[in-house]
């Protein structure tokens, strides 16, 4: 008896019905998708995008060439050269990032007692050309005085929880 | 541009019966392969809704252009030939698919007798022109010399021919309330003045919706997809094909979906009959009247809503196991339809249900 | 020479010339094509003399389900051409002898036809009705009794069918689809309601708390 009903009730296609109303529901929920290149989804201040190298105020670059962050970083990624400057202080003459190894874990950022070297939040980027992957001193330093205002924002916001 | 007109007028006047035969292929063709453009752009647009995302929105306005560019780009690919395959069959396979799916369209009605070929024997036709489709998809599987493409064929051949019994009897139980064999009369007797409840699909409501899953089945759709089975044999009867065939395969399947989808409201709901036919009587203007009336919007709607039921099954069916497939169509569905034609008699016999009015 | 005469001697030469590649050709697969080519424009050939149900039967039956059946074990069997190929020129004088006597039975039975002048008119045009309609009439009214018979032996053979090739194998492990169909969640699965905390132990007599 249980058979024939189980099978007289197979036969009113109930569940299929059922998820077919599921479905029809869903097909007037607003969407999820984002329109990548033109919208974006929040980003979190602590982002770990592109790197870059801080000035102070007055314009000298922060870096002292302790190399904690050469010898933090896991993936080896920075190398760095240094040599004492006209004026006497420590400076680098290289500094390399190369982001084909780098696995943006941060610990450059975390270690470096200056602030100096920091992940922003840029993540749209490409290189066209072999080599191009290794970003130089000139460039980080172009990349931090160009994003400095978003840099200080976003680790201000931060700086309580340090 | 003058030049072109001056060879088309030489074209025409030089070759008057072969323009016009040429013509009267085009005619329904050319409005066919932009009915499958567009249908392809409606389903990933409805499945995309369904999975509460957006769907092709990119090319040309609302993602319209999407599948014109898909087309091109498969068009333009290179045709791989893999090894050892049978390369006669091998291209045969497509067009084998494409031709009786193409030439089951000349007996469809849109209208009272608006047909290409108002065939006596339409239904029969039509029968005999989907059970030649699976020939394509057998000698796609064989011709391509892989296990994969083999056991897709052997899937769907087996598939087609079953859900072709449930399907012919389901079409039977019709022609038995209907008394004739030609779709327009088909539509005609289902006519009346009770509007939407003289049509076919009241008195055969099972058979109703027989014919429509035997269809989804027939045309290898999911939920009964088992020959392309992406999962457990990659894509199945199609797995080697690769550019312009390819584009073959893709437009016969949905040729013949949205074959189905004419069928299904031609046998059940009354074609282009009004759902309140004689229900108001009324001449205001031709463009409103239709709707009391009847005429071939009311088909195309119809059609609209069977064609738009494919894609909301595949957005919520998980996909049939092949013995459960098997299963529905020997042991469910032939028993039901064998009774119900048994019953369709009766109705007719004694005189339950008539024909026309 | 009408259209429809060039018609036919297009497919009567399909016909003629399939049918040759049909015992012809190498591959089986080819050769299985090949029928279904000939039954196909068989049809056709019926079409232009207005035995439409007929044709359209044809290719229904023989082109949409047999010869697909046919196609199928074809591709299914691996075959060893060479031992089909001995037997061949073996058999042929005896199939030309078939051939000859059928073809001569063939064409006896065309002219005791033509003798018979005037040709009689096509019934179903004399009825005023499709061929369809008239072989309907024909067969579930004259002859209801062949029909039946005729039906009720084609049942009887399909039974007979069934238990020629049902046997029960051993040791192959099969589901049941049916039952699996039939399953409600309630044979699997029993839901109990209990709390989701225990009470705590009460303290023991001794004083002693547990660890």
């Amino acid at each position: 008896m249980n058979r024939v009903t189980s099978y007289l009730k197979s036969l009113m296609l109930l569940e299929l019905l059922a998820g077919l109303g599921l479905t029809f529901k869903y097909l007037w929920r607003p969407k999820y998708t984002v329109r990548y290149p033109m919208e974006h989804i929040p980003k979190s201040n602590r982002f770990r995008g592109l790197h870059a190298l801080r000035r102070y105020p007055n314009g000298e670059e922060r870096c002292i060439a302790c190399k904690l962050c050469e010898a933090v970083c896991p993936a080896l990624a920075i190398t760095i050269d240094s040599a004492p400057r006209e004026d006497g202080t420590r400076r680098t003459t290289r500094y390399d990032i190369d982001l084909f190894k780098c696995i943006f874990c941060g610990f450059c950022e975390e270690s470096c007692p200056v602030d100096s070297i920091v992940e922003t939040s840029i993540h749209e980027y490409h290189f066209e050309k072999r080599g191009e992957n290794v970003v130089t001193k000139p460039q980080l330093l172009a990349i931090g005085d160009r994003f400095e205002k978003e840099i200080a924002a976003a680790r201000a916001q931060d700086a309580a929880f340090r | 541009m003058d030049s072109i007109i001056a060879a088309f007028h030489w074209f025409v006047s030089t070759f008057p019966t072969l323009s016009m035969a040429l013509g009267l292929l085009l005619l329904p063709l050319v409005p066919l392969i932009i009915g499958v453009a567009m249908y392809v752009w409606w389903e990933r647009k409805v499945i995309g809704w369904m999975h509460v995302r957006m769907g092709p929105n990119k090319v040309g306005p609302f993602g319209l252009a999407q599948t014109f560019a898909d087309v091109f780009k498969l068009l333009l690919k290179e045709v791989v030939y893999p090894a050892n395959s049978n390369k006669t069959l091998f291209l045969l396979a497509p067009l084998w698919a494409l031709i009786p799916s193409f030439a089951a369209w000349a007996v469809i009605p849109i209208g009272p007798n608006v047909a290409w070929s108002n065939a006596n024997a339409g239904l029969l036709f039509l029968l005999a022109m989907t059970s030649m489709g699976v020939y394509g998809i057998i000698l796609a599987g064989w011709a391509s010399n892989s296990r994969y493409a083999m056991l897709g064929a052997m899937r769907s051949a087996a598939q087609v021919v079953s859900y072709e019994i449930a399907m012919g009897f389901s079409l039977v139980s019709v022609l038995i309330l209907a008394g004739s064999l030609n779709l327009s009369d088909i539509v005609q007797a289902q006519a009346g003045g009770k509007g939407l409840f003289d049509w076919f699909w009241l008195p055969l409501l099972p058979m109703f919706v027989i014919y429509f899953v035997s269809g989804v089945a027939e045309t290898n759709r999911a939920p009964f997809d088992v020959a392309e089975g992406e999962s457990e044999i990659v894509a199945g009867f199609h797995v080697e094909y690769s550019g312009a065939p390819f584009a073959v395969f893709f437009l016969t399947e949905y040729a013949n979906m949205i074959l189905v989808s004419f069928l299904a409201p031609i046998l059940f709901l009354g074609g282009w009959l009004s759902p309140i036919q004689g229900w108001v009587h009324a001449d205001v203007a031709w463009y409103v009247d239709w709707i009391w009336k009847g005429g071939w919007p009311w088909l195309f709607l119809k059609v609209f809503f069977f064609a738009t039921a494919y894609v909301w099954f595949r957005a919520s069916f998980p996909r049939y196991r092949y013995d459960q497939i098997m299963r529905l169509g020997w042991k469910v569905f032939i028993p039901i339809t064998i009774v119900w034609v048994f019953v369709a008699g009766c109705m007719k016999y004694f005189g339950w249900v008539t024909a026309g009015a | 020479m009408s259209f429809q005469l060039i018609c036919f001697y297009a497919f009567a030469a399909i016909t003629v010339g399939a049918a040759l590649a049909v015992i012809s050709v190498r591959s089986p697969v080819h050769a299985a094509l090949c029928l279904v080519l000939t039954f196909f424009s068989t049809a056709c050939t019926w079409l232009l003399a207005d035995a439409e149900f007929l044709a359209i039967a044809l290719v229904l039956v023989y082109v949409g389900a047999v010869m697909v059946l046919f196609l199928f074990v074809v591709m299914m069997l691996d075959l060893d051409l060479d031992p089909l190929r001995e037997g061949f020129v073996r058999a042929l004088p005896v199939g030309i002898v078939v051939a000859v006597v059928m073809l001569v039975e063939m064409l006896g039975l065309i002219g005791v036809r033509s003798m018979q002048l005037p040709a009689p008119p096509e019934p179903a045009a004399a009825a005023g009705m499709s061929n369809t309609s008239w072989l309907a009439n024909a067969l579930f009214s004259q002859f209801l009794l062949p029909f039946e018979v005729a039906a009720l032996i084609l049942t009887v053979a399909i039974v007979a069918a069934i238990p020629l090739t049902l046997r029960r194998r051993t040791g192959t492990r099969t589901q049941n689809p049916g039952r699996q169909v039939m399953v409600q969640a309630r044979d699997r699965v029993r839901i109990v309601k209990m709390a989701a905390e225990k009470p705590a132990p009460a303290a023991d007599k001794t004083g002693e708390t547990t660890p």
